[in-house]
Parts: structure tokens; sequence; C-alpha cells
């Protein structure tokens, strides 16, 4: 009971904190889209627009204010919801977000799960042949991941399973055949396709999140095999261990059900952060398979000075961020056996 | 305390294993830690890749077989040969050439960024942890702010305010890749102020600034030397991240990030433009990673065996 | 331990398996063009001011007159099936065609004439100064534009020009008709429908749009009433993909029919490959690199005749982009009428160390030269930076986004500018406004000319060009324009290079696709699969 109040008193702070943290990160993104050497009304009115029209769209745009006022004004509207207006599209910023970041949870949620799917045992075992050939293996595969930039994976995926041997789907997240043809229930295209029922067009888009899932997942993989290590190694040198197994348990008792709980939390906080660098890792990935979610929005935003855009992205993708660390603070308490057993 | 450690250093004063003074026992500390790293094959390997990194980038102009930036448009995109041993790029240029010059940035990027970030990294978190209250409350907001931001997105801002250049990714780079020492030197910071040695110290009314500088640094170095070293492949990523986006050295300097961006366009007939410096970039970081990695078997004490 | 292992890796097998039996290609009635298309605005007629939306706009709208295609020196009746021009010069009478029909079912009538055409004088975006250099305002066009009877209107200017000046500009993009009916039924603000034309459409050309997700995708569907007839293909739909060598792919694998961004190496790479041709054709946009005389360092002329022996142009155009653009030194482009196809410079080092030492030249001339950081100009501009420096000029590339380097530009920040200009109407006016017409040289009067945005202040040669601009004999017209582009290849603070040629990959079955010297003129209605 204790430890749910705690967590109960640990969200409060935490949404204080929350709160706090987003409006320096939004202070901090606007000033440095003032500051951008790009003027913002050229990327919405083109090159050669008359004089007038270019005042008019600076008018339309509020950037005839003061900056502290175009601050207040965005800050407002942020607290009502309102992103804003993409001042390239003309559209509200927030239904761009909707649309595009369901792509983003679609591909980063892939890489997580096969992240920890196969990180975690991956790192509990390479705990425990510590130091011998499975170890290594497990370390070097890792450490490759650590070392590999993300966008020249991609390409060279593509180059071999797309281009040579034809068997993964190309760049975007479905063939055009299916594009406009299946009903965007969740946004999710996977889910959306297997909705409707249309088997080739789940396996057109399976096939399509296939190689940037994988890829994401090895690099998630990595992070957290290696992680997950490091936490087992300590674990494993406690005296409860050998204790546990001068007691008789069997290896896998030891392994699975002595240590691995006890380093959950720190796994779980890993796979919180993990999950936060791949929402961001997007941002090359999607350059590369040409896939329309929040980080492709946000460069292409930001290479157009549509500040609103990069501002409401950057916005979301930092409470995701924030948002995730928070999660795993929070569930400190509550997972852990220590905790827990009092 | 019989020595300072500014003392002139006591020779065979006691057995190896009993060491006198401070300033001995940290050279034996040292020669310890250099002789299990030698032993540790990954730190083996690490050191090689790192040193041979650095090799290339100061003997490039004695190794390198063409300039660098000469163009021969009649000998675009010719695969490997005896005459060029890598190839060449889409203007023409040797690839092998460019790759040993590309250290040179590279290097530079790796070295700068870490000299910036890691020392004001190590200066706020050690400033947080150990005088607390309000301090640590604005020091660590601050931090949690800049950790919030998705790192290469607030690396391509800033470069887009500063105009895309070495120096400027450097400076982009730095500002987004302190926090980390910041959170991990509050970490050790605050495990070590309430220390029996740090209560003395401050009972025989030590300077708040000495204690720092004097006590708590010296402790915390380590962990931020082998957060640099796996720091560094994470630069490199990043570094070569913004050359593909278009913003990171500027041409026709030779940087490998910005030669796989120029390759990219060409990977499917000419895949050695982007694979040469693409696999450098592995090579180095993987380097780096075993470097850290195995540093941080040797240094840190959690590790030990 | 290892039964998990074996078991994900065999789950990760079975995801990528089952796309190997996938062989699904672009359905036969839907054309699907891989393209970049981030650089969408607006696809309102008023509005679109970009290539792509230009595009777009094109194949939805009907304009009241339009070009061939293919034989662009003929205005050809579009809306308008006849017209006629007063005596003075100065009021367009244009007689509709009967019975045709805007997407909504809607007849095309004279109200949306004047309605379209006085809504972008009024909107005032980013195209309306084609229409406004007429001398039509917001609080003028009432008496301007005007109906006739139940099948005429009548445009007036209140100034003589050159009617086919006036023809060209009304054939380029904001001269669209628009549904008056659906745009007023969507007014939003009092914005005459703007805000919903921007996504969404109400003309009478081949094509309707159905979806337009930015950077994602456009899609077309087929008007069947048009009054060309109904297309061939019951659909269009460009995807966006941002990577040449991604599109390379496609146009590979089939997933695309049309892919239109591929780079010099790409295109090599396709043409000889089974079931794909490459077609060239040649473009309205021409590049150069320019030099800004607001620097007392680059006041010079020697310099700017140098700059013009320092460029490889043959290696460019002919070794590094294979065909992309070819060697174009006059302001109006081949191809069209009154251009002068006259290409005196070469790469001559000597020659132009000769110039610089003449002109008193000092040595350690250094010029930060910016460039878009993407092919072909990252290309170009390492290319020049070579041959520059061998004549003893060091140049500093500064790449930055479009919108960076433009920004720039506009406020005449640059030192050295490697860029481009695209004709916005197919007229020579719209050329030699931009290269030799600067009356103003203020920072205070800013223009989108390549003259005012490098401080080259000609009144001479501005008189030359108002007075082209006027003249009613067309062969005279021409050969006054003929005259302009000679002095400015001599004189100018820049060196004209290229003239842009699209090379497009398309699938073997696919025919009827046409490409126009500029974006406006692809048009996608006569396009087909078998």
């Amino acid at each position: 009971m204790r430890s749910f109040a705690y967590a109960g008193m640990a969200t409060a702070r935490g949404f204080a904190t929350l709160a706090v943290t987003l409006a320096g990160l939004l202070l901090v993104t606007f000033v440095v889209g003032r500051v951008m050497p790009i003027d913002p009304v050229v990327a919405a009115v083109g090159d050669k627009a008359s004089p007038e029209t270019y005042a008019n769209a600076r008018e339309a745009l509020g950037l005839d204010q003061p900056v502290w006022v175009q601050f207040g004004r965005y800050i407002k509207g942020v607290a009502q919801g309102d992103l804003g207006q993409s001042s390239l599209s003309s559209r509200p910023v927030s239904e761009d977000i909707a649309r595009v970041f369901p792509a983003t949870v679609e591909l980063s949620t892939l890489g997580i799960l096969i992240g920890i799917l196969a990180g975690v045992p991956l790192g509990v075992y390479a705990a425990h042949r510590r130091n011998r050939w499975p170890d290594q293996i497990i370390r070097s595969v890792s450490l490759l991941g650590y070392s590999t930039p993300v966008f020249w994976l991609g390409l060279i995926g593509l180059l071999i399973f797309y281009a040579q041997l034809g068997w993964s789907g190309g760049p975007g997240r479905i063939d055009t055949a299916y594009r406009y043809s299946i009903d965007e229930w969740s946004g999710l295209m996977v889910v959306d396709t297997l909705r409707s029922g249309d088997w080739d067009a789940f396996r057109s888009a399976l096939s399509h999140i296939a190689l940037p899932g994988l890829l994401l997942g090895y690099f998630s993989l990595a992070y957290i095999a290696r992680m997950t290590r490091g936490f087992m190694i300590e674990e494993l040198s406690k005296e409860y261990v050998t204790t546990a197994r001068i007691k008789g348990a069997s290896e896998a008792d030891v392994l699975w059900r002595h240590a691995l709980p006890n380093v959950l939390v720190p796994v779980i906080t890993v796979i919180a952060l993990a999950y936060a660098q791949l929402l961001e890792g997007t941002v090359l990935t999607e350059t590369v398979f040409a896939w329309p979610g929040l980080g492709l929005y946000i460069t292409n935003s930001l290479f157009s000075a549509d500040m609103p855009a990069v501002l409401g992205g950057t916005l979301v993708v930092g409470v995701c961020f924030v948002l995730l660390n928070k999660i795993s603070e929070i569930l400190y308490p509550l997972l852990d056996p220590r905790t827990r057993s009092r | 305390m019989i020595a300072t450690s500014t003392a002139p250093l006591p020779a065979n004063v006691g057995s190896p294993l009993e060491p006198s003074s401070r300033a001995q026992a940290r050279l034996v500390q040292i020669a310890r830690a250099i002789r299990r790293a030698a032993r540790n094959p990954s730190t083996l390997a690490g050191s090689i890749i790192v040193l041979a990194l650095v090799l290339m980038a100061i003997l490039a102009p004695l190794l390198a077989t063409h300039d660098p930036v000469a163009q021969d448009l009649s000998a675009r995109l010719t695969p490997p040969s005896a005459a060029h041993w890598l190839g060449t790029d889409q203007l023409g240029r040797d690839l092998y050439s460019r790759l040993l010059y590309g250290a040179q940035p590279t290097l530079l990027i790796v070295v700068l960024v870490v000299s910036l970030s890691a020392p004001f990294g190590v200066a706020v978190g050690l400033l947080a942890g150990y005088f607390g209250g309000w301090i640590e409350v604005v020091l660590m907001r601050l931090t949690d702010i800049v950790m919030a931001f998705p790192r290469l997105i607030l690396a391509l801002a800033l470069v887009a305010v500063l105009q895309p250049g070495l120096i400027n990714a450097v400076i982009a780079i730095a500002i987004t890749a302190w926090p980390p020492y910041a959170r991990l030197a509050r970490a050790e910071t605050l495990a070590l102020r309430h220390s029996e040695f740090v209560e003395a110290a401050r009972g025989l009314g030590m300077p708040s600034g000495k204690i720092i500088t004097g006590q708590i640094l010296p402790l915390c170095l380590s962990s931020a030397a082998i957060r640099a070293t796996l720091d560094m492949a994470g630069i490199i990523l990043t570094a070569a991240g913004l050359g593909f986006l278009g913003l990171g050295a500027q041409p026709p300097m030779a940087e490998w990030g910005a030669m796989i961006a120029a390759g990219r366009d060409h990977i499917f007939d000419a895949w050695w433009v982007a694979a040469v410096p693409g696999l450098a970039i592995v090579l180095v970081s993987l380097g780096f990673n075993l470097l850290g990695d195995g540093l941080r078997d040797v240094l840190d004490p959690k590790h030990h065996d | 331990m290892k039964p998990m292992c074996l078991m994900l890796a065999a789950s990760a097998l079975a995801l990528m398996a089952s796309a190997t039996t996938l062989e699904a290609k672009s359905p036969p009635n839907v054309l699907v063009v891989a393209k970049n298309i981030d650089d969408i605005v607006s696809l309102d007629p008023a509005q679109a001011y970009e290539f792509t939306s230009g595009e777009i706009v094109a194949n939805i709208y009907d304009r009241l007159v339009e070009y061939n295609p293919t034989d662009i020196e003929k205005i050809a009746p579009g809306l308008a099936e006849s017209w006629t021009v007063s005596d003075d010069g100065k009021t367009f009478a244009f007689k509709l065609r009967q019975g045709a029909k805007f997407a909504s079912g809607n007849p095309v009538r004279p109200e949306d004439v004047v309605f379209s055409l006085r809504r972008v004088v009024t909107l005032n975006k980013a195209p309306a100064f084609i229409l406004t250099q007429f001398g039509w305002k917001p609080d003028n066009v009432e008496q301007m534009i005007k109906k006739i009877s139940d099948t005429e209107v009548a445009l007036t200017i209140p100034e003589t020009f050159a009617p086919s000046f006036v023809l060209n500009a009304l054939a380029s993009r904001p001269g669209s008709i628009v549904d008056e009916k659906e745009a007023l039924k969507n007014v939003k603000d009092n914005d005459l429908g703007n805000a919903w034309l921007s996504r969404n459409s109400a003309g009478s050309g081949p094509f309707k749009l159905r979806i337009w997700r930015p950077s994602e995708a456009v899609v077309l569907d087929a008007n069947k009433d048009a009054f060309k007839g109904a297309p061939k293909m019951n659909q269009v739909v460009f995807n966006h993909v941002a990577e040449p060598s991604t599109q390379r792919l496609m146009i590979e694998s089939g997933d695309a029919d049309i892919a239109r961004n591929l780079g010099p190496d790409q295109i090599a790479a396709v043409k000889d490959k089974g079931g794909i041709k490459v077609e060239t054709y040649p473009q309205a946009a021409l590049h150069f690199f320019s030099l800004n005389l607001k620097h007392d360092k680059l006041k010079n002329p020697a310099i700017w005749e140098a700059t013009k022996y320092l460029i490889d142009y043959d290696g460019i155009a002919n070794t590094l982009l294979k065909g992309q653009m070819k060697v174009h030194q006059t302001f109006w482009p081949e191809g069209f009428p009154g251009s002068v196809n006259e290409n005196p410079y070469k790469l001559d080092v000597a020659k132009a160390k000769d110039i610089l030492v003449k002109g008193n030249v000092s040595s350690g001339l250094t010029i930060d030269m910016d460039m878009i950081s993407s092919p072909p100009f990252t290309e170009i501009g390492q290319s020049i930076q070579a041959t520059m420096g061998q004549a003893g000029i060091k140049v500093n590339l500064i790449p930055g986004t479009s919108a960076q380097v433009i920004t720039k530009y506009r406020a005449r920040q640059h030192e050295g500018m490697l860029l481009y200009w695209a004709p916005d109407f197919m007229d020579p006016h719209s050329n030699a406004k931009a290269f030799a017409y600067n009356v103003d040289n203020a920072d205070g009067s800013p223009q989108s000319t390549t003259t005012w945005r490098n401080s080259w202040l000609i009144p001479d040669l501005s008189a030359k060009t108002r007075a082209a601009l006027v003249e009613r004999d067309p062969a005279k017209r021409l050969d006054m324009y003929r005259e302009l582009q000679r002095a400015v290849l001599k004189e100018s603070p820049w060196a004209m290079t290229f003239q842009a040629q699209a090379q497009v990959a398309l699938r073997g079955e696919v025919n009827g696709f046409v490409h126009g010297p500029t974006n406006d003129l692809v048009v996608y209605r006569d396009v087909t699969k078998n």
C-alpha cells in the first residue's frame, strides 16, 4: 500500500517537473527557431512573391509581433491544445502530427519489441556465460550495433534485401496498390490491414516494416542486451545467489527466478530509454526508408523553417522522452522487490 | 600523510604492495591498470584501432597516393584498382587518400566535443551534487531539459542556426552531449558527499572549492573517462548523421560522414563510394567502444572480478 | 536459452519471408509516380508556386488559353475557343467553349472566369504578380475583368503590352479557372475558399484531387467529364520519395511506373535495363553562378569575365551530370522563340589569369559561394571551386538548405551564389526582367530579379527591356530580346552555365506521358499502361 501512496506522490511531483521541463523545451526550441537564418515567410510564399504579398504573409504568420509576444501566444495556444498552424502546409500542426505519429509509433514499437524479446534473454545468457565464447559473440554483435551508422546500414539493407534479393518491401509503409483502399482505423498499418481482412495488404505492410523494424530492433537489442548483461553480472555476484546455488537451485532457476526479477527495475529503465532513443533514431531511418513518420516530418519542417511544425513535433518527442523516463521512475518502487517485500 | 602529491617521489620506500605515498599509490594503480588493460583483448584491439586512427590523421600526407581534393572528372566512380586502391568518388577523387585525410576531421570532432562537453557536464554535476538545494534543482532541471531534447534534432537545429561547418557541428554536438556527464558526476558526488573523508575534510575547515576539486573530482574522473570513451563512438555517428542530412563538414574537405552522404546516390552502382567511409566509421566507432568497454572493466571498481 | 534464440531467429525470418512471395506491383489502371513532392505549399491555383504544385494544378485546372506542351511556340485555345484583341491592344475578349463542365458537374460560366482571375489579384499570394504586372490591382479588378455576355469575358489592361506577353501570362498557372460555386461554398474567414482549395480541387481539367498528404502522397482521380475527354488512367498517385537511389529501386522493381528525380548515375544505371526507358526533355530552368556587387572586392568587371572562363562547362554537363544539363550561356533557354544559342565561353585558365592580371585584380581573392546542399549543386559547386582555384581564386563553399540559401540571397548577404532560375511564364520578358532589368538598386526596394539580388544596376539595358515589353511587332520584339541576351552574356556579373534537361525513367509499358519544358506542362491525361 505504501508503495502505491509513494507512487501517487511521485506522479504528482512528476507532473510538476514535467511541466517545467516542457516549458524549458519549448523556450529553447522557440529561440532556436527565431535565430535561425531561414525566413519562414519565404518558405511559405516562395522566392518571387511581391513585397505586398510578403508583408501580408508575414502578418498572417504573426511574425510582425515582438518575439516575446509570439512566444506568449504560442504558449497560450499550447495550453489550450493548439499547436498552431504549419506555415508551409497551412494546416493545423496537431492534425499533421496526428497523421504522422502513428507511423513512427508503429515502427519504433516493433523495434523495441524485437529489442526486448531478443535483447533481454541474450543479455541474461551472456552474463551466465560470462567471458566465454557465447558472451564474446553477443558482445561483439552488440558492440557492432553501437558502432554502425543507422542510415548506412539501412541503405545496405535496402540494397541487399530489396534491390538484390527482393525479400523485403521497398520504401514507404505499404505498396501503393493498397495504400488508399485501407480504412485508417488505428493509423498503424499492420493493425489496420489485419483488421480489414485483406491478407495481401497485410503481407505488403509486413514486408515494408520488416526491414526498418529489424534494423531498429537490432540497435535497441544491442543496447538492451549489453545493459542487461551488466546488471546480471553484478546481481550474480551477490551472496543470495551463491546461497541459492548452495541450496541446490538449478542454474536456470538462479538466472530466471532469482536474479532476473531483481534486475528488472534497471532493465525496464533501460528499455524506456531505448524506446525514447528509438523514437528519435527514426529520424534517419525514416529518411532512408521514406517512412512518413514524425522524424521525417520534423526534419522536413526544419529545413523549410516551418517553426510551428518543428516546435510541435519536438514537443511531442520531448513529452514522450520525459514520460518514458517518468514511467520508469514511477514503476521503480512498484517493481523493486526490495520495496515490494517490505 | 607523509608526502603530498607535489613532493618528490620517494624511491624505494616501502614495498610495492604497501605504497607509502599517495602519488606512488596512484602510479602503482595506473601501472596495474595498464597491465590489466594489456591483458584485456578488447582494450588491446580498441587501442590499436584508435592508435591507427591517430597515426592516419598525422601521417595522411605521407601515406596518401593522391591529393585528396584533386578532381578528375574523366575518372569518376572507378572501382578499386592499382591506380586507385579504393576507387574514386563522383568527382574522380581518390578514395584511399580521402579516407586517410578523413581521419583528421573525425579525430578533431571527437577530441573537441569531448573536451568541451565532459568538463562542463562534470562541473555541473559536481556543483549540483555537492551543494544540493536550489542549485541542484536549477542545474538538474536544466540537465533534464537538454536531456529531454531529441539529440539529433537539437543538433540539426543548432547547425542550421550556426551555418553548416565542422566547428559548428562540434559546438552543436557538444551542447547536446554534456548532460550524461552531469548526471553521472552528480550521482557520484551524492554518494561521496557524506562519506567519512569528505566530512573529515569539512570538519578540518577545508573550503568547498578545495573539497570538490581535491577530494571528489578525482574520484569522479574514472567513470567520466569511461563515459567519454564510450561517447566518442556516438559522437562520430552523430557527426556522420549531420553529414548525411547535408549539414556536416564543408566540401571539399574529406570527412567520412559527408563522404557517405555523397556516395548514397551511387550506392547501387558504385558501392565503394559509400561503403568505404561507412566501414571506416564502423571500425573507428568499434575501436572507441572496445576501448571504453575494456577501460570500464579495468577502471570501474564495480566491475572488478 | 537456445530454443528461445532459435525461435526469435525463426520468427524474424518468417517476417522477412512473408514478403518474398509478394509480387504486388502498381495496378493496371493506376499510374504510380515516384517523385519528391515536399515542395508543395498549396494546391490552390492562386497560391501554388512550386514545381510540384504547379504540375498538379496544371492537371486539375484548365486555363482560357493553353500551350501545346510539344509545341510551345503557339498559344492554343483552352476554355476559351477564340479571342480578339482591340486595336489599342488594351482589351482582350474571350469567347468561352460551350459545354465545358467542372468536375462538380457545374458548367463553366463567364462568372467563373471573372471570379478566378479577380480572386488571384485580391488574394495576392505568391504567383499573383504574374497577373498584377498588367496593372491589375484589388481596387480596379472590378473594371478590368468583366463578363460581357453569357459566353464572353473581357479583360482590360491599363497600358499597352505586347499581346503575346499577355496571352503567355494568362496561359500560366494563376490563369487557372476555378469553380466559383464550389469555392464560395467553402469560404472561411473571407478567404475566397483559399484554405479549402489549398487541399481540395474545383477544376474542369482531366483530374481531380483526392488526397494530398504533405511529404507523403498526392492522389488524383480521373475526371470522366473533362471536356477534352476522360483520361485513360483511373488514378495518378504521386508517391513522395526523396532519395533518388530509392526512386531507382522502385522503378526497377515495378513499384513505380515513372521515376522523376533520378540523378545522372541512376539514369545511366537504369538506361540499359530491360523494361525501363529513359526520356530526356529540355527544360526552361537555367543555372548560373553570380557575384554580388555589394561587396567592393567583387566590383571589378575583370573578375566577372575571368569567372566565365573558369568553369568546366563541358566536363560538368557531359561527364559529371551526363546530360541532365546542357551548356547554355544566355538568359533565354534554347527551344523557346527568341533564344540566342551561343556559348562562347570555355574553361581557359590561362586566359582567365591573363584577364585577372590585366584587370589589376590583386591575388589572394576569396569568394564565399552559397549553394543548396544537394546534387547537382554540390557537384557543380565543387567543380567550380577546383577550377577557380587553378587561377588563384579561393572559393569557400557554404552549403545550406534551399530555404536558407534563398533567405540569404534575398537579403543580398551572399558573395557568390550558385542557383537556378525558372521563368514564371513562357514569355522572354519573364527572364529579361530577371536578368536585364534593374533601375532601383536600393535595399529598401527588394526585387526577386537576379540583377537586383546581385546589385547590378543597369539603366540602359533596363530601358531596352522595357521597350521590348511593349513592342507589338512579334518579329521585331524577338530581335530586341536577342540583342539583350548578347549584351548580358558579355557584361553580366554572373556566368550563365546550364539549361536543365529532365531525364525521366518510365516502365516500358507506360506510353503517352508528356513532359513539356516546365512542370506546368507535364501532362498525364494521355498516359496508358499496356
